[in-house]
Formats: C-alpha cells, structure tokens, sequence
C-alpha cells in the first residue's frame, strides 16, 4: 500500500501532462485550420492601406464599401445565382439518372446487370480532368459550350459512377416484400419505384445530395473551360477572375468581401449538414 | 403487352439516362485521348493528322514537360504520405483520447476539405505573400525576420509551400475516414493491451495501424490521385506554375498546351500518359502495402 500511493499519484500526473500536451497539438492545428478563415473575415472589414499593413491587425472600423464593391463591381451577386442555377440542374440530372439505373442494378435480375454495374465502377475510376481535351471538342462540335445546362449534364455524369455505386448498394439491403406487396396491390413498377423505392432509400439519396452540392458548388476547372460568358459564370471562376484582377487594381478589400460572401453559405450549410456528410462518408468512403 | 415486355421495357427506361449521359461525357471522351493521341492536332478547324507515337517520343524530350513530370511526381510522394500520417494520427488521438470536445476539433479539421479549392488557393496565396502574408509578417514577430522568403516566388520553396497547402486542404477528410474505421475495431483488443501494460503509442502501433491497414492501403490510392487533379487547381491560381516553371505540373502543362497552344493531339498524349501512370501507381501502392490479410 505506502508504495503504491506515489507510483499512482506520479502516473496521473503523467497521464494529465499527457492530456495536456495531446490538447495542445489539437488546439495548434485547429488555430492553423481556422486562422486563415478569420483573418480572411477581418480582412474584408478593412480598408486597403490596413491589408497592406498587417495581417495580426485588427481593422479599425468596418468598411461595409467592400461588400458593396463585392456586388456592383465584382457581381458576386451574379455568380451565386449561376453557381445555385448549376447545382439544382446537376442535381435534378443526377437524381434522375441515378435513382432508376440503381433501383434497376441493385433489385432487378436481367442480362446483363453484371456488365453494367461494372462499366459504372470502372467509371470511378476514369475520367477526372484528363478527358477534358476531348470533352471539350465534342461539346464544341455539338454546340454545347458556354451553356449551363450542359455543364450541369457533365457535372452529373461525373458524380454518376459513384453514386450508382452508393445507392446500389442502398437499394439492395431493402426487403424484398414491400415491392412484392406494391406489386400484389397493383403498383406497376414505376408506381413502386416512386411511391416505395424512393422513400425506403432515402438516406441513400440524401448522402448523394449532400456530396453533390459541395461537388458542384465548388466546381472549377470544367466551369472555367465550358463557360465563356462573364454573365453565366459560377462562383469558382468568378473568385479566381476577381483575384486576378484585383493583383493589378489592388482593391482587396472587395476581394475578401467576395470570400467571406462566398465562406458563410458554407458555413451555415457545413453546419447543418455535417453529420450527414461525415455519416454518409464513412458509408460511401470507407467500403469505396 | 405481356408482363415480361413490359419488365423489360421498364428496365431500358431506367437504364437509359444514366448510359446516354455516362457514353456520352465519360466513355467517349475516354476513348477520344487513346485514339487522337496518336495525331498531330493543332486547332479546332484543323484537320488531325495520324502521326503514331510520336507525341508521345515528342514527351520525353520536352525539358518543360520532364520538370512537369518530376515536380508532379515529388507532390504525390510527399502529400499522401505527410497528409495521411497526420490523420492517422489525429484520428487516433480523438477516437481513443475521450477528449471532451473531440467533436469540436472533428468538425473542425474536416472543413477545408469541404472548401473550394479556389477559396483555399486564394487564402494561401496571401499566407504566402511576400509582404502582407502573416508567415512572413509570423516570423518577423517571433524575431526570425531573415528567415522570411517569399515562399511562392522562390524555387527552392515553392514546392513545398504548395505541398503544405494540399496537406492542409485533405488531412480532415481522411481523418474522418480512419474515425470511422477505429470506430469499428473492436474495444476488446484495446482492453486487452491495457491489461497487458501496452502503453498508448503501442497500441496504435500493434493495433490502430494493422486494424485500418485495408481502409489506409484505399486511402492512399485515393490520396494519390487526389493529388493529380487538386495540383492543378493550386498551381493554376497560386502561382500559375511559376517562378520559371518549377511549380508547373502535368495537368498544368496539359492544360496549357491545349488551350494556350491549341495542341490538341500532344496534350491528349499526356492525358493518356498520366492515365497509365496513375493505373500503375494504383497498381504499385496496392501491391508494396500487400501484407495479406490480417
């Protein structure tokens, strides 16, 4: 007993040493995550001869002109409204390409199922950026260029795939009886697809809807190559032009407006949604 | 007609978008950068012309596509390594710490990778910056004013700055994924070591790491070619593969080469180029993280 009581003290010290340091590696990284996030915030609150200044500063009052530069002179405005345009056809064309083919993947037996769930699969792993050569020569030979419908139609294909995969596997783990009931009771078998399909898979198609906002809000490189018109560019682009102008006219007050404007959706999205997103990661991610 | 043409007709109906859109976008352009690779191209209104393998012989004597190549290929050997050890780490040290707000650092930590790689190429371009940038203006406070470069602009550095930025961007992402994976090990084992006096550093050595070694082998391949497509964003806003080209990568280089210089059949040669290598780098990690199945 008298020489177990130092040994423990000395190893519950050592153990909250040891939590402290742990805490202090989390709270190092989480101040370099967040820093660059707040200072942005700060920074659109300052005049320009403060941004110049110093980065640790705090601005000395708010200048609400950066946010109004943001709309009239950077159209912020404009490129949010193409950006949410972009997302709800990307995602009205996913849903409606991937809800049926994996209901029909994942249930139904046929000639030739095998072969297509594997084309899909061999899908995530092909394409990416390198393809985009060719992809824009056919939307330029078909006259699909600088239209937002169809870079919502390329968006969607690309997150066709993954998704099929996703919601395959979804639509597998429902019983069998309540489509054979639906059947029985004189559903046809679009009737049980929309009535007892959907809903049962419905958190199949809410992970799907969750990763392809983000996709297709903070999609880049397509957006800027598919899309030539100034009105109809998304967010990205529209962010990446306005860095490039502002390096000349040195106005980056309107610039880190146009972050933050841009950050706060974001935010408030992230803050809803994240558990879905991190559930529906570790369902899609991990097996993936 | 029959139920059995009606089962078959609601099968093509519902196959049918998904395969127009995915023939379309995907399978086409896919066989495209195989076949055109092999002509000379230069220009829409252009006839191509069937070269053979040229281009690709064209590739390894074009000193700016090598650095490309060699620039690319450091960033895919750093980033997956640095980035994947970090959330190994981290993910460790909030599923097994019963820390009380490890909910808080989780959300944290997984939010750049839900951020537009043009917002984080845009927040770091102005970390980095010579003069208004608080790594420089960081260091002069600390004292350590000589050591302030201008990161971006220097050959020496400027890799690894943008490696740091493609860290910071993924390390949340996969550590979520590991979380996940650490969830499911069962507590038994860990109990186990406690009992027999394993300190934590082994346990994550002898039981973390096998335990997650199928789900750290798919990262990894995933890490890899995140690396191929995010590089380019990165490097297109932060520095647009300068100073003298030593940050440019491969999908820079492709990029430029066919919408700069309308080389459309060289640029679709290194598309397919950087195809197979990814194949085979996929290949390769898969098969030297082997160790047969525990």
């Amino acid at each position: 007993m008298m020489n177990t009581q130092p040994h423990t003290t000395r190893r519950s010290l050592g153990k909250t040493a040891g939590r402290l340091a742990l805490r202090l590696f989390l709270i190092v990284q989480t101040i370099v995550v967040v820093y660059p996030l707040l200072w942005n915030v700060l920074a659109s609150f300052k005049t320009n001869a403060e941004v110049m200044e110093s980065p640790w500063r705090l601005p000395s009052g708010l200048e609400w002109r950066n946010y109004v530069h943001a709309f009239t002179q950077a159209h912020i405005g404009d490129y949010m409204l193409n950006s949410v345009i972009v997302v709800l056809i990307s995602m009205a064309v996913l849903l409606t390409a991937a809800v049926p083919s994996a209901y029909v993947l994942g249930r139904m037996r046929f000639r030739g199922r095998g072969f297509f769930t594997n084309f899909y699969i061999a899908g995530i792993f092909v394409g990416g950026v390198y393809i985009i050569v060719p992809l824009f020569i056919l939307m330029n030979d078909l006259q699909m260029l600088d239209n937002r419908f169809w870079l919502s139609a390329v968006y969607a294909t690309n997150s066709l795939p993954f998704s099929i995969f996703l919601l395959t596997g979804f639509m597998k783990s429902i019983p069998h009886d309540f489509e054979e009931a639906a059947m029985i009771d004189g559903c046809g078998y679009f009737g049980t697809l929309v009535r007892i399909i959907v809903p049962m898979a419905r958190p199949g198609i809410i992970t799907l809807i969750v990763f392809g906002f983000f996709d297709f809000w903070n999609e880049y490189v397509m957006a800027m190559t598919f899309v030539t018109s100034e009105e109809k560019k998304t967010i990205p682009v529209g962010l990446a032009n306005l860095m490039q102008i502002q390096q000349y006219a040195t106005d980056w007050g309107a610039l880190f407006a146009g972050l933050s404007i841009v950050l706060l959706p974001t935010i408030v999205i992230y803050a809803l949604l994240q558990r879905k997103l991190t559930a529906g990661m570790m369902l899609g991610g991990v097996k993936g | 007609m029959t139920l059995k043409q009606r089962r078959i007709l609601f099968i093509l109906a519902c196959l049918l978008p998904g395969i127009a859109l995915f023939v379309m976008f995907k399978v086409y352009p896919t066989v495209q950068i195989f076949h055109k690779s092999l002509y000379l191209w230069t220009g829409l209104s252009d006839e191509p012309r069937f070269i053979g393998l040229k281009n690709y012989a064209d590739m390894f004597r074009d000193d700016v596509f090598l650095l490309a190549l060699r620039n690319t290929g450091l960033l895919m050997l750093i980033v997956p390594v640095f980035t994947l050890l970090i959330a190994l780490v981290n993910a460790a040290i909030l599923a097994k710490s019963r820390l009380r707000e490890r909910a808080l650092y989780r959300t944290v930590f997984f939010f750049p990778s839900i951020l537009s790689f043009v917002v984080i190429a845009i927040l770091w371009s102005f970390i980095y910056h010579p003069t208004m940038g608080f790594l420089n203006s960081g260091l002069e406070l600390l004292g350590l004013g000589e050591w302030a470069l201008p990161w971006l602009g220097d050959q020496r550095t400027v890799l690894w700055a943008l490696a740091v930025t493609l860290i910071w961007q993924a390390a949340g992402y996969y550590m979520v994924m590991y979380m996940a994976g650490i969830d499911s090990i069962s507590p038994d084992l860990y109990e186990a070591a406690d009992i027999d006096g394993a300190t934590r550093i082994q346990q994550f050595f002898r039981i973390t790491v096998p335990m997650l070694w199928e789900i750290i082998r798919v990262t990894l391949i995933f890490s890899i070619n995140g690396v191929l497509s995010i590089s380019f964003i990165i490097v297109s806003i932060m520095t647009g593969g300068g100073p003298n080209r030593h940050s440019e990568v491969v999908m820079t280089y492709l990029y430029t080469q066919a919408f700069t210089n309308a080389n459309f059949g060289y640029a679709m040669a290194i598309g397919v180029f950087i195809f197979i290598v990814s194949m085979a780098l996929a290949l390769i990690s898969n098969k030297l993280t082997d160790r047969g199945s525990y």
